[in-house]
């Protein structure tokens, strides 16, 4: 097991965001975190990495208790982070951001091939700031090359399709299934993407703070979703 | 560079300001305390000393292309009060690089002090790059100061980009810097500043954008820290149907106070004119998304800082 989420409860303005949350997760799994919005998905994977600490529970990660662990030793122990709305900067550029991912020196042509695999024609963004200059679209295949560098046990996406179109992300659904293949690490996805949801080994169900249901792409999919037409089915061919 | 007039502290003083290998390969007029020590000349480029006042005219002939000239000042001489004219008359269709730093090493107790006046008279179609990188470093109680004056005339058809920095040492500076453009010219100007401790900095832009299609460019980013505290004023005066944009972009810390005051006056209905000026905190987001990659908060506030201020 890579994670496990004891009793976690998280209250805001008097609402339990996150209520009594317990989880396990095996090692080399990818999950697909779904359900609607203010279900408290995003919080969830936020106490993972320690954007936002439990008000009680516990977090145990690769064996070790890291529930009051700052988010950088954290990602030291092994767990990476894609934001769902992709933070700019002034004056670092992606050559910058893609050094400091990498951890370790890499070369323009390393960073250029990072950014190749989340589709982007990397002359032309390599030397660029990391700032609204680029598209959101941009800005997330960025996000997500910094994400794929680390190689880490764990990866977690904060839902990866806001904010860039269907075409553009079904190209990268193939970069998600592919990354989770190199690093033999676990993934968990907020998605709520059909194709996500259907590659996914389980899916979570979330509702209300609470975990509603887990189980495989087919039951949830089956069960929950199609019948209640929540989920977009639409298809893009290119 | 190896010299009798220099000796190691000088060395490290001019290696902070200017690239020390690049100097002897351009004209070059090194002046410590006060004094010309060190002087170079080149067939397009010539350097005279003023008869009147202390300083120094810089000939560059018309049609130089891409030469270096360094004007370097270092002051290790405690209680020295340095008033210095540099006048640079740059010919017509010129392009070169002009890079004048000024380092302050003081150990003691009286301040020391480099007040550097620099006029360019840019001919038609000139074209300057002008690198100003101010530094002061040095273990007494005294203060450094910089007060740099900057005036900038530019002929039809001639440009300046003009980038200034001052990161580490300066404990007090008044940086006046005037442009007067005429028709087709172009200013640009671009100031990093770091100030920590009791540091303060100020910083006054006048350009009279004269000319037709003359623009200007000036953009500010400073960092203040500690109980340090900055000014920014930008006057930008629209006269002909011209283009002008300033910016200033503050990042504030501790106990630490920025003001900024950007004045834009369009005089001619063809002027079109933008400012704009923030002041803020790092953006929290910005550095939880470096921790997550690795880094401590305070490797992520230097790599935010850092870029910031490249």
């Amino acid at each position: 097991m890579i994670l496990e989420l004891e009793n976690i409860c998280f209250e805001r303005d008097n609402k339990k965001i996150l209520n009594n949350i317990n989880l396990q997760i095996d090692l080399g799994k990818f999950i697909a975190i779904t359900g609607p919005n203010g279900s408290g998905k995003s919080t969830l994977v936020k106490m993972i990495m320690g954007i936002e600490k439990p008000d009680s529970g516990k977090i145990i990660f690769d064996g070790k208790d890291i529930t009051n662990m700052e988010i950088n030793e954290r990602a030291k122990l092994g767990i990476s982070f894609g934001f769902q709305q992709p933070v700019k900067f002034k004056g670092i550029t992606v050559y910058d951001l893609l050094k400091i991912s990498a951890n370790k020196k890499i070369t323009k042509k390393e960073a250029c091939e990072a950014l190749a695999k989340v589709g982007l024609c990397a002359k032309e963004y390599v030397d660029r700031e990391v700032n609204g200059s680029l598209s959101g679209g941009e800005l997330k295949r960025i996000e997500i090359a910094t994400v794929a560098l680390r190689q880490t046990k764990l990866t977690i996406f904060d839902e990866p399709e806001a904010g860039i179109d269907l075409w553009s992300f079904n190209n990268l659904i193939d970069v998600f299934q592919t990354m989770s293949e190199i690093t033999k690490g676990t993934t968990i996805i907020i998605s709520h993407q059909e194709k996500i949801l259907e590659i996914a080994d389980e899916i979570i169900l979330m509702k209300s703070g609470k975990i509603k249901e887990i189980g495989t792409s087919e039951e949830i999919l089956n069960k929950e979703i199609k019948n209640k037409g929540c989920c977009q089915k639409r298809e893009c061919k290119i | 560079m190896e010299s009798k007039n220099l000796n190691e502290i000088d060395e490290q003083l001019l290696s902070e300001v200017s690239n020390l290998e690049n100097i002897t390969k351009g004209a070059y007029n090194i002046r410590k305390n006060g004094k010309g020590v060190e002087r170079q000349v080149t067939e397009n480029v010539n350097i005279v000393t003023k008869k009147d006042v202390s300083g120094i005219d810089i000939y560059v002939k018309e049609n130089t292309k891409f030469e270096f000239i360094h004007i370097p000042v270092i002051i290790t001489e405690s209680g020295l009060k340095d008033l210095v004219y540099n006048d640079f008359h740059i010919g017509k269709n010129a392009n070169v690089i002009i890079i004048a730093g000024c380092g302050i090493h003081n150990d003691h107790h009286k301040d020391a002090e480099h007040d550097g006046i620099h006029r360019f008279y840019l001919e038609e179609g000139a074209k300057v790059r002008y690198i100003e990188k101010h530094y002061g470093e040095g273990n007494g109680d005294g203060k450094r100061i910089l007060n740099p004056v900057t005036e900038v005339y530019l002929k039809a058809g001639s440009s300046l980009e003009m980038e200034s920095t001052q990161i580490k040492g300066v404990s007090s500076t008044i940086r006046e810097t005037k442009g007067v453009l005429e028709k087709d010219t172009n200013f640009v100007v671009t100031e990093k500043i770091m100030t920590d401790g009791k540091q303060y900095a100020k910083t006054i832009f006048d350009v009279q954008l004269n000319g037709e299609n003359s623009s200007t460019h000036v953009t500010s980013r400073s960092v203040a820290t500690g109980d340090s505290k900055q000014e920014f004023i930008s006057k930008i005066y629209g006269n002909e149907k011209c283009f002008a944009h300033s910016e200033c972009d503050a990042i504030i810390k501790d106990n630490a106070i920025v003001t900024a005051v950007p004045e834009i006056t369009a005089n001619n209905v063809e002027a079109n004119l933008i400012h704009e000026a923030a002041i803020g905190k790092i953006a929290g987001e910005q550095l939880i998304k470096l921790m997550t990659l690795g880094l401590s908060e305070k490797q992520a506030e230097e790599e935010i800082i850092n870029g910031f201020l490249r």
